[in-house]
């Protein structure tokens, strides 16, 4: 209509500078909002004025879907979650439920649990480098990423069956014994990892290109990130040393030996070093764990809760009873509730659950850590250019999956 | 009465000391601490907490529905101090009807999203929320799925969002 070329539409009004307000949509389909979140820009010129984001494409309602389930036919809702570390978050939620049950958990399972929680973080991490390189132009750092990522995938496959949906932590220890020989792909992958991660440096951390997308860029004030309930290698790019690893210690984290990287510029470059050099200390922790395994049983002892071994159910009546008690009804969890939280490669993820004392759980929150993250968002682009944007995104680190649920 | 084991935390102590009509019940289980807060005062302790006790985090709010009794809903908040690391949960047991509670956005920017999915998921109004929107859900959706009496079966078709 010719209406068009005289009155602006609602909502754009001429600026000071003459020029005319643009709102655009970025998403839900754009490639560097990976996945489905939908932002709403405001544009003057280049400049991003104002931003919001719209989140729920993504709502499959998986805290609905726990409490029809038994509680441990909930951790395999845990893995769908965050799917980039799928481990961590089943760790979290067996924690949980372990301390509602009140359960020992045997120094193997825990040292297990370490390990392939510090392959998962290096999973994620190296998803997010390659992707994160690539929204900014570097494509090749992403095969060389997906390239170790696969050697992980292959190593969970080997303890779970499964590359992605692991469900391999389970309340009261591991699903499956650790399978013989385990210890040699772990060793090999962690022998070359490290040469892997200077190669990855090589290509981003001096290029030049990288230098001027990333540095001064996506730059917020700690105070207003713990505001809005940033947390992870985001809040330590900004100049807090706070890792729940270290501050609470789950599954014998305390006896392990490695560093919190720390940087201050809380720009993207920032979140760039602290993520890359928590690979290492990754890297490092898996390490120390691979050599020092301790022996002994994978899970704890408690027949009533974990399936019995199949020799003993076929010869002995009680655990049969067992077995059939837990197949068919599931077990019951003492009343009660508990905030467990761990360190996921996104920052604190956390499980609220609460029981009536049934055998489904009577409600599961999950705190997950890109749901903070994203808050801030508007806060790292308003006043800055679209293209920063697409890197301040980049260097959130969100995980849709984690932020819908 | 608080419980002593409950009295002698450091918190508890300062916030009874400040107003004790704020705090209705407590519990320390499982090493973790709860108490429960006068729904009316929530906005208010919060800010107490946040000034005087450092609690300068606010790791997320939530709910729990305990339908058919009542009061039927809990609003959750976990706090954090990062300073002390200590970590805390207040909790607001609201009714079923009408149930509504002030925001505490002023406290924490982080409360916008979590009291907006309570809001959406739950039906739990947030007085003065600056954007009390669903956020999950599409706009126009019937119900709060995360109610207990949200029916689980059936069939409903969502006839989309109706456009002015």
């Amino acid at each position: 209509m010719s209406d068009w070329a005289q009155a602006p539409p609602p909502g754009d009004e001429l600026t000071e500078t003459g020029t005319r307000r643009m709102k655009i949509n970025m998403g839900p389909q754009h490639p560097s909002t990976h996945g489905v979140l939908r932002l709403m820009l405001e544009l003057d010129g280049e400049t991003v004025t104002q931003a919001a984001c719209d989140i729920g494409y993504l709502h499959t309602g998986i805290e609905k879907e726990a409490e029809a389930k038994t509680w441990v036919q909930a951790v395999t809702l845990t893995d769908r979650l965050d799917y980039l570390c799928p481990l961590i978050n089943n760790l979290c939620y067996s924690l949980a439920v372990e301390r509602l049950l009140g359960l020992e958990i045997p120094p193997l399972a825990q040292w297990m649990r370490v390990m392939l929680s510090e392959l998962t973080r290096i999973n994620s991490h190296l998803v997010w480098l390659g992707t994160h390189a690539m929204d900014i132009g570097a494509m090749s750092v992403f095969l060389y990423c997906m390239r170790e990522r696969e050697d992980i995938l292959r190593i969970f496959e080997m303890f779970s069956g499964q590359r992605m949906m692991t469900s391999y932590f389970r309340p009261g220890g591991l699903y499956l014994e650790p399978p013989r020989g385990w210890q040699g792909p772990v060793k090999k992958f962690l022998a070359s990892f490290p040469s892997k991660v200077d190669e990855y440096e090589d290509l981003l951390t001096a290029n030049p290109i990288f230098l001027r997308r990333t540095k001064g860029v996506g730059h917020a004030a700690l105070e207003d990130l713990v505001d809005y309930g940033v947390t992870g290698p985001m809040i330590r790019a900004a100049g807090l040393a706070w890792d729940i690893r270290k501050s609470e210690p789950y599954s014998s984290y305390e006896k392990f030996d490695f560093d919190v990287p720390v940087r201050t510029e809380s720009d993207v470059y920032a979140r760039y070093q602290v993520r890359v050099e928590e690979m290492r200390q990754s890297a490092r922790i898996a390490q120390q764990a691979l050599e020092g395994m301790p022996s002994g049983p994978w899970k704890a002892d408690a027949p009533k809760i974990l399936l019995p071994d199949r020799e003993q159910m076929k010869t002995e009546m009680e655990s049969l009873i067992h077995h059939f008690k837990i197949v068919t009804e599931g077990y019951r969890v003492p009343e009660g509730e508990v905030y467990q939280v761990v360190e996921s490669p996104r920052g604190e993820l956390g499980y609220y659950v609460v029981s009536d004392g049934g055998t489904h759980p009577y409600r599961c929150f999950v705190r997950g850590p890109s749901f903070g993250n994203l808050q801030s968002l508007p806060k790292l682009v308003e006043g800055r250019l679209v293209a920063d944007a697409i890197a301040a995104l980049g260097s959130t680190d969100f995980v849709l999956g984690d932020v819908d649920r | 009465m608080l419980p002593d084991v409950l009295a002698k935390q450091p918190t508890v102590a300062a916030l009874e000391a400040w107003d004790a009509s704020a705090i209705l019940d407590g519990k320390y289980d499982r090493s973790e601490l709860t108490l429960v807060i006068e729904p009316e005062r929530i906005a208010d302790v919060c800010c107490f907490l946040k000034k005087e006790r450092q609690y300068n985090r606010l790791a997320a709010v939530t709910a729990v529905d305990w339908w058919p009794a009542e009061p039927r809903f809990e609003v959750v908040y976990l706090l954090h101090s990062l300073p002390l690391n200590e970590r805390l949960r207040l909790k607001c047991r609201l009714p079923g009807d009408a149930a509504q509670i002030e925001t505490v956005c002023r406290v924490w920017k982080a409360a916008d999203w979590y009291e907006r999915e309570v809001f959406d998921l739950f039906g739990i109004r947030f007085r003065n929320h600056p954007n009390l929107t669903r956020i999950m859900m599409p706009e126009g959706w019937q119900g709060h799925p995360l109610r207990k009496d949200y029916p689980t079966a059936g069939r409903y078709s969502y006839q989309g969002e109706a456009i002015s």
